[in-house]
């Protein structure tokens, strides 16, 4: 008898089906991981679980969790279930956490809810916990709040509370997914640490497949509410049985078959910026302090070459990628593009900003929702001294898009009739139409599903045949960075700690820190 | 947190010397000039100079606004043009009426509030929210002196049960006070609380969206206990700032509803004042009703630290 | 519900702007001319809504006090958009400067001084009149859009597509007017319509202490100052104005919200 056995489950929302059929097991001291792409309906099959629905569901089949059936349990039932026999830990560490209750209070109304006992004995708990997922209470003490806390620190909180009780079944949902690869790597490892330790059942949700082939006993494929492939890891990855799942590890492992880079002439040159922030002044009467966010950093990037820029969330890529727009002035050093600088005196150069453009990483943030298609993409004509009209104006609109695989026609649509890919071609379009020399490519990929992830890359590719131009690609992805550039930089704390050729930097890393990097990356197996 | 109070008494004392200056400006160019207007069109020229000599209008203006300044700091805010009589004495015997009226308003409005405001969240898009919101979206709308002038004739005049008009003063006991306070408070306090109810709804509504509450339901509270012990608090960040903006409209409502009942407090000194041209007792109630306003904003700003960690450390 | 109360909202408030314009070529009666000998009737054939204590005609005074109070608020919230709009933007294009800690403690500033005591101020000045009501309430609405502005604008200046239009090179007062503006639109409609509805409401509180509109101009508050020693012997007298203004608030209200639930398109996301 399996720990959590979901049979024939199936789930509409407001008369929509959202779960069709789904069957999974989940066994006490294993790990069993769903995946799937947006929209495949693994997140609402863990909420099912908990039954924690969104009002207006319904629901038939079985969940049995130890001979319980959670679908047929009354509410009161559920909320002594839930902390005590199943517990859950959430995507987004940041907000899960209420934001003016203490930690350890949080921990400890997990346990008090649950279990006949005292204020002082509940917090006692809740300390050995927090010690227990590596928040030691000489530096964590139990009166610290959220926002004094780092993202995976909060994820460690979380995953304190859930396990306060030693719960048969631990839900997890993308846990580690808005973690930087180092904390994803280490808050894995607790996880995997405490299934074993606690004899407990893990369901994890993730939709990075690396990630999966790593760390789960058994995986159950889903797409568009159904379980199309499950079975032990090893056997579903040797021998896949579906086209979808095939072409999901495909997409995954894409590489992109990128043109020869061309000659180095320098095109942008980046030589000792500093970019400082003010930060609030640490008592009433010292001076205000900074924030050196970019620190000496040097690097040239050549005509035609596709340099990646690779670090961890708060390590000064974005600052750096604002500096080189021109967004933001810099407070020492240069930066050149084609021996002219981009900032002049107070105002950025006009014409050195019209040889680059930028793809950001939200589809949904990245364009003014109240603006027709022909009006967003046109918009870096902005920049030129004498903007094509009329006719050549249709005429480079329509090129532009049908350039990224849309129609002409969409030039007339509004944005949100497209979806996230789309969105992202348009996005390129916009920065192609005045055809510049450099590209940034800010996280661009990084909120697409893996297929259309593969197919946003190949269009990359398949532009950089058509018209050469060099980019920087900034990601937190190692795998893409790796398939799509010639040269990569690895930034910390500010500085750029290590650059070379793409393949060496990724075969035999130098700098300590880049090879912790490539070390705490999961990797797909090689299933060729 | 010190640093924090530190900081936001500085900028109080900035807004109240701003505030000062403006008032003091406005009082200003007013033409006319107070001691001929005092002694009447007959007085002998000799007479409203020796008068202006004694009121002190002779000085530049800012030495006279330094004079009124640190008079007020003092406790000493002038003679009334009028009555002849220290200002300080006068707004005093009013203060007694307008601030209890006020403070009476602002409990009844948050004793209202809060539970019709939690009980419509609890029960979102049930009857019990519906009818809740139905009866505030009116209460909105009811003009708060036209609503005094309705519960005076149905329970003064009709049922007997409070005077009509009148104050009987602290004096005559704490309770007879407060029964004459009773209506003009309520008729101040419910258009208040049912724009103090719907924030509070629509705030608590807010939280229930936020991840932390569904973290709070995974760990097994009931909605109930989720709502209770993880929302509430979180919603009153916002309903804190309504809270002290309400203080503001209670005064200066309190001055209309005083037309109403007629009570002796600051309204009717201002109207009075105004009338007769007294226009060291206007700017002294005015000077005393907005920093009553700044200092209350003041406290709004130490209490969201006292409920957000989050601003204790920064700023 | 939304649509219910749109139609509701629209309907009442379409009504009373009727009932305004009307009252330039028609009334029922003339309100300049008293007729003692009608004092005081309760509503009946020939006065719908009754007279007053002059033996004027009420429904003829709703009408033209409709007029005062639609005028008072519109020019009031007119005021109120048209420098706090602008204060709003600039402060969230310049933000964290000088400029901005200026705007932002000028509109504390005027935040502590209520409605009312403008009004009292600007009456010791210049003596009562509906235009000085108009100023006091206009002066108020400015910090509540230019905070809003603000408010609305700082979230959009973090977004991508106001970075997208300044790598291409737009001008912060351009991004404003292209970008930032159309975006709040729906905003600044919804917070119009409540300011309306509470200019509404403090032009009659000024006009019943003797701030705002001055004889011979009607106004629904000076209805109500009138009718108060009045009103326990012909209630008439003060339920038909009071009604007025609780009807016309309610009617605004209720369009404000069903547009909230329209335009928002946080709602509107969650509907898609």
């Amino acid at each position: 008898m399996s720990l959590l056995t979901i049979r024939d489950l199936q789930l509409s929302i407001h008369g929509t089906p959202i779960l069709r059929d789904v069957d999974l097991t989940v066994e006490a001291g294993k790990i069993t991981a769903i995946t799937g792409e947006s929209g495949s309906g693994k997140s609402l099959t863990a909420l099912t679980v908990m039954g924690l629905l969104p009002t207006g569901s319904e629901t038939a089949g079985t969940v049995a969790l130890d001979k319980v059936d959670v679908l047929k349990a009354s509410e009161p039932e559920l909320c002594a279930m839930r902390g005590n026999d199943m517990a859950m830990v959430f995507q987004e560490p940041m907000t899960a956490l209420n934001p003016v209750q203490c930690i350890g209070d949080q921990v400890a109304e997990a346990i008090l809810i649950h279990t006949k006992t005292t204020r002082a004995k509940a917090r006692s708990r809740a300390a050995a916990m927090l010690e227990r997922v590596g928040l030691p209470n000489d530096r964590f003490p139990l009166s610290r709040y959220p926002h004094e806390l780092s993202g995976g620190q909060r994820q460690r909180v979380v995953i304190a509370m859930a396990i306060a009780l030693r719960p048969k079944l631990l839900i997890a949902d993308e846990p580690t997914t808005a973690l930087d690869v180092t904390t994803q790597a280490k808050i894995l490892t607790l996880l995997k640490e405490l299934v074993s330790e606690f004899d407990m059942g893990l369901l994890m949700i993730t939709h990075d497949l690396a990630v999966v082939a790593d760390f789960a006993d058994e995986i159950v494929v889903m797409q568009k509410g159904d379980v199309v492939e499950a079975g032990p890891t090893g056997e579903v990855l040797q021998n896949m049985q579906h086209p979808y799942t095939r072409s999901l590890f495909a997409a995954s492992g894409h590489q992109v078959d990128l043109p020869d880079a061309m000659g180095a002439e320098p095109l942008l040159r980046v030589t000792n910026v500093m970019r400082d922030y003010p930060v609030p002044r640490k008592s009433l009467f010292s001076p205000p302090g900074v924030f050196r966010a970019v620190d000496d950093v040097s690097f040239d990037l050549g005509v035609g070459e596709r340099v990646g820029l690779v670090g961890e969330s708060g390590c000064g890529k974005s600052t750096l990628t604002k500096a080189i727009l021109g967004l933001d002035p810099i407070q020492g050093g240069s930066i050149t593009m084609g021996g002219a600088p981009v900032y002049t005196g107070k105002a950025p150069n006009r014409a050195v900003r019209r040889r680059m453009q930028v793809v950001f990483q939200d589809p949904y943030g990245s364009f003014n929702p109240r603006h027709r298609v022909d009006r967003l993409i046109s918009e870096p004509f902005h920049l030129l001294d004498t903007p094509p009209l009329g006719e050549a104006r249709q005429h480079a609109i329509a090129t532009a898009l049908e350039d990224v695989g849309l129609a002409a026609d969409d030039a007339l649509k509004y944005i949100h009739e497209f979806s996230g890919g789309q969105r992202q071609r348009i996005a390129i379009a916009r920065a192609l139409i005045t055809e510049p020399d450099l590209i940034v490519f800010d996280e661009a990929v990084s909120a697409l599903d893996v297929s259309v992830r593969a197919q946003v890359l190949d269009l990359l590719a398949e532009l950089c045949r058509k018209r050469p131009f060099s980019y920087l690609f900034i990601s937190h992805d190692l795998s893409v960075v790796r398939s799509v550039t010639d040269r990569v930089l690895v930034m910390k704390s500010g500085q750029i700690v290590e650059q070379g050729d793409t393949e060496t930097v990724f075969t035999s890393p130098q700098h300590p820190y880049t090879q912790t990097l490539l070390a705490a990356a999961p990797v797909l197996p090689d299933l060729t | 947190m010190i640093r924090f109070a530190l900081r936001r008494l500085i900028s109080l004392t900035l807004s109240l010397i701003v505030a000062s200056i403006v008032i003091f400006a406005v009082i200003e160019i007013i033409p006319g000039d107070p001691a001929a207007f005092m002694l009447g069109v007959n007085a002998r020229p000799d007479t409203v100079a020796a008068l202006r000599e004694e009121l002190g209008l002779t000085a530049s203006a800012p030495a006279r606004y330094l004079a009124w300044v640190t008079g007020m700091l003092t406790g000493d805010f002038g003679t009334s043009y009028t009555y002849k009589t220290p200002v300080a004495g006068m707004i005093a015997d009013r203060i007694w009426v307008s601030f209890p009226l006020a403070i009476y308003a602002l409990i009844l409005s948050t004793l209202i509030a809060f539970p019709a405001g939690i009980y419509a969240a609890a029960r979102r898009g049930r009857l019990g929210d519906v009818s809740v919101m139905a009866a505030t979206q009116l209460g909105v709308a009811v003009p708060n002196f036209w609503f005094a002038m309705i519960i005076v004739s149905i329970f003064s005049l009709k049922l007997g049960w409070f005077n009509a008009i009148g104050f009987p003063g602290w004096d005559a006991g704490f309770w007879p006070a407060i029964k004459a306070l009773t209506l003009p408070a309520i008729a101040l306090a419910l258009p208040q609380a049912a724009i103090l109810a719907r924030v509070m709804r629509s705030s608590l509504l807010d939280m229930l969206n936020e991840d932390f509450m569904r973290t709070a339901r995974a760990k097994g509270l009931s909605r109930r206990q989720a709502l209770w012990r993880h929302a509430v608090r979180n919603a009153m960040i916002p309903v804190l700032t309504i809270l002290g903006l309400q203080f503001a409209f209670l005064l200066a409502g309190g001055i209309i509803i005083e037309q109403v009942f007629y009570l002796p407090g600051l309204g009717r000194l201002i109207f009075q004042s105004i009338q007769a041209r007294d226009l060291i007792v206007v700017e002294s109630v005015v000077m005393l009703l907005v920093f009553t306003v700044i200092v209350v904003n003041f406290a709004v700003d130490i209490a969201y630290a006292a409920v957000d960690p989050r601003l204790r450390g920064r700023r | 519900m939304g649509n219910r109360g749109l139609i509701f909202g629209a309907g009442l408030s379409a009504v009373f702007v009727l009932l305004a314009a009307v009252s330039f070529v028609w009334t029922p009666y003339q309100i300049e001319t008293f007729d003692i000998a009608e004092k005081l009737q309760a509503p009946n054939g020939t006065h719908w809504l009754g007279t007053d204590h002059f033996g004027r005609d009420i429904l003829s005074m709703i009408m033209l006090g409709a007029r005062t109070s639609i005028a008072v608020a519109i020019v009031a919230v007119g005021i109120g958009i048209a420098l706090g709009v602008p204060l709003g933007l600039w402060a969230a294009a310049r933000k964290g400067s000088l400029l901005d800690e200026v705007i932002m403690r000028g509109n504390d500033l005027i935040f502590a001084f209520p409605s009312l005591v403008i009004a009292i101020l600007i009456t010791a000045i210049f003596g009562p009149s509906a235009v000085n009501a108009i100023i006091a309430i206009g002066i108020f609405n400015i910090p509540v859009f230019a905070r809003l502005t603000r408010g609305a604008a700082l979230s959009l200046w973090e977004r991508d597509f106001i970075l997208s239009a300044r790598v291409c090179g737009k001008s912060a007062l351009r991004i404003s007017w292209e970008h930032i503006l159309p975006n709040i639109l729906n905003l600044l409609i919804v917070q119009g319509t409540i300011q309306f509805s509470l200019g509404i409401l403090a032009e009659a509180a000024l006009s019943y202490v003797g701030l705002g509109a001055q004889p011979p101009t009607a106004s629904w508050g000076r209805m109500l100052a009138d009718a108060q020693t009045l009103a326990s012997l012909y209630p008439h007298v003060a339920l038909v104005p009071g009604v007025t203004i609780v009807l016309a608030v309610l009617g605004l209200n209720l369009l404000g919200d069903a547009l909230r639930d329209r335009l928002d398109p946080r709602l509107r996301g969650r509907q898609t």
